[in-house]
């Protein structure tokens, strides 16, 4: 372990820190809970962006707690995946707590907001940094039950329902996980992700590495929202909360999704044909079967909800392919989707912030009343269509470019289709939303306070600039050190092992 | 009949109560003290320490309870036991690598030994039995609440 790497378990220790704060003290400091939640997500932006430079420095460095070596004790990994998603989630997190400052006022208890808020992203956090299977576990049990109560936090019939939904539907998959790492560990005797991974090559078991796939695709898959496993999303993520929608379709579902399956998959059991065709299959399944479930809905956070499930399908379809440049295209298209769909929920919250309501056909001309949100909400609706020249369109061609060239035509074509069905549910949005007449009951809408602009216009900009990070030089630093990680497959195994010596 | 629940029991199970309680109490501290040489320990010791109060509430009803334990107390319990955990890991974070082990070893099977153990279920055991003592409390007044709604 260098210096440099010490700093690893504090991205972990910090927001706990601040969710625990914030619940002894919320009484005695009133404004300590918007102070902490804005600040612990600031030095985790900080402490991401610190973790970009250390993997520049030494690709994959270990860190064992309690200065147990692995296998024996807890071990985390810090390699190009884990600095890239610890980027998108404590970027968008930051965003998401700036905006509640204001979002939030509305609600009574706002300081148990905020210490669920971080709760979470310690959840997450963990999850992306753990080297260690049971471990991973652990804090995604503590992400998901933080994300269950703050589905229902607005306590009304329909939230406490969805929350009811997501809550058996989620523990129901987290049980398919358990028993997958249950069965790895009866086969390995290790929970080290990376000894598991060398035990496996060394006395290779096909039929367990087969059932233990499908039980991490059924878990991870069913976190993440992929189409067979996607009923409990568009329930929970309207009812939410807009912040916490933002944070669950932005980077939850990705997290403890996307991300855990495929550094399963990839980097531990290794991606057979076979894997990848399921991912690719379901992922071009998300993709067709979200966007002709949302092209028809009326309620704004609804139609948004089921977009979540379209994008994952690229998502997942990118990584499926396998290839470097489909999963340049997958891991970028994550990245484009927790900024532009964290962007849409927010701008969907500050609509009902000033409106009051989530029914599209009672929009109408928002635009002139709202002029912030309806041009952040327009960029972001251009970005997730994939409009040129927003950060959308580039991982949306990345992503069909490498299906054609894996000769997969057939999932190009889906792709491309979607992407027009896209475009064309979201102009419905803005149509209905914000362009035209201006109803009369909105004579007297108000734009939303200055946090909920800022941090609606600051991911704004990231959606315009987003392309940006596919320059040569940025593109190694950023997304290259993730794909690298990735593509790697099994030798993940050798590179961590190699580290603690 | 929501009256009589306030007041709690019949004089025979107050009575009990009474005597058992503080060895409920005791036992659980015992457990968690003693989690590194024996079985038990934070989490197990803390239900335990739960029920003693549990135990108060169903016998003598919610008054008499949140007396001993009031609401906002389980709260600052809860959260103590969360950030001494925390900070106990962070102790170790100065001392070389996060959750390292510090404190002097001692001897084994002896009370103190085993550096951190002890503390650390101590902070679980705050907050796992604050915890639960408080679940049982939002589902005792969600009950009544439920009860005077009917009526």
């Amino acid at each position: 372990m260098t210096t440099a790497s010490a700093v690893i378990p504090l991205i972990v220790a910090v927001p706990l820190a601040g969710a625990f704060i914030i619940a002894l003290l919320n009484q005695k400091i009133p404004r300590l809970p918007d102070l902490l939640g804005v600040l612990a997500t600031c030095v985790g932006l900080l402490l991401s962006l610190w973790s970009i430079y250390l993997v520049q420095v030494q690709p994959t460095s270990v860190y064992s707690v309690g200065n147990w070596p692995p296998p024996l004790g807890i071990a985390m990994v810090m390699d190009g995946l884990s600095a890239f998603m610890l980027v998108t989630v404590n970027a968008i997190a930051f965003a998401v707590a700036l905006y509640s400052v204001d979002y939030m006022e509305r609600f009574t208890a706002k300081w148990q907001f905020h210490s669920l808020f971080l709760l979470m992203l310690a959840g997450m956090n963990n999850v992306i940094i753990t080297g260690d299977l049971f471990n991973l576990f652990v804090f995604l049990e503590i992400a998901a039950v933080a994300s269950y109560a703050l589905v229902a936090f607005g306590t009304e019939r329909h939230a406490l329902e969805a929350a009811f939904k997501y809550a058996v539907m989620g523990t129901i998959g987290s049980t398919f996980i358990l028993l997958a790492i249950v069965l790895l560990y009866a086969n390995t005797s290790t929970l080290n992700m990376a000894d598991i991974g060398r035990a496996l090559a060394q006395s290779p078991a096909p039929h367990l590495t087969l059932f233990v796939s499908g039980l991490f695709i059924a878990g991870f898959g069913l976190k993440a929202a992929v189409v067979p496993f996607h009923a409990w999303l568009p329930d929970a993520h309207p009812s939410a909360p807009a912040p916490i929608s933002a944070m669950l379709s932005g980077v939850l579902i990705k997290a403890l999704g996307v991300y855990a399956l495929c550094r399963v998959l990839f980097n531990v059991l290794g991606l057979t044909s076979q894997i990848s065709s399921i991912l690719m299959f379901l992922g071009a399944l998300s993709m067709v079967i979200g966007v002709f479930l949302a092209i028809g809905q009326w309620d704004l956070k609804r139609l948004l909800a089921y977009h979540s499930i379209s994008q994952i399908g690229y998502v997942l379809l990118g990584i499926g392919l396998g290839t470097p440049l489909g999963i340049v295209g997958g891991l970028f298209h994550l990245f484009n989707h927790s900024v532009f769909k964290s962007l849409l929920f927010l701008n969907s919250g500050a609509v009902e912030y000033a409106t009051g309501t989530r029914d599209l056909q009672k929009m109408g001309g928002l635009a002139a009343r709202m002029p912030v949100t309806a041009s952040t909400n327009f960029v972001a609706a251009l970005s997730i269509a994939g409009v040129p020249p927003l950060n959308g369109f580039w991982s949306k061609l990345i992503i069909i470019v490498a299906a054609i060239q894996a000769e997969r035509y057939g999932y190009a074509f889906w792709a491309a289709l979607a992407s027009v069905l896209t475009l064309a549910s979201f102009m419905k949005v803005m149509k209905y939303a914000y362009w035209g007449g201006l109803g009369d009951a909105w004579r007297d809408v108000r734009e939303v306070p200055g946090f909920m602009k800022a941090s609606m216009v600051v991911l704004a900009v990231v959606c315009v600039l987003g392309g940006v990070l596919l320059l040569p030089g940025l593109r190694e630093v950023f997304l290259g050190a993730g794909v690298e990680a990735l593509h790697q497959g099994t030798h993940y195994a050798a590179g961590v092992l190699s580290e603690v010596k | 009949m929501s009256k009589e629940r306030e007041q709690g029991m019949s004089l025979i199970v107050k009575t009990i109560t009474r005597l058992t309680v503080g060895l409920i109490l005791l036992y659980g501290i015992y457990i968690v003290t003693h989690g590194h040489v024996s079985p038990g320990g934070g989490f197990a010791g803390g239900v335990i320490i739960a029920l003693a109060f549990v135990h108060l509430l169903l016998a003598f009803g919610k008054d008499t309870a949140f007396k001993v334990l009031s609401e906002s107390m389980m709260s600052i319990l809860e959260s103590t036991g969360a950030l001494l955990f925390l900070l106990i890991a962070l102790i170790g974070f100065v001392g070389g690598h996060f959750f390292m082990n510090v404190l002097p070893k001692g001897h084994p099977f002896n009370l103190f030994s085993a550096g951190i153990i002890l503390p650390c279920n101590i902070a679980i055991c705050l907050k796992v039995g604050a915890g639960l003592f408080a679940i049982a409390v939002a589902l005792v007044l969600l009950k009544l609440a439920v009860e005077k709604e009917e009526k």
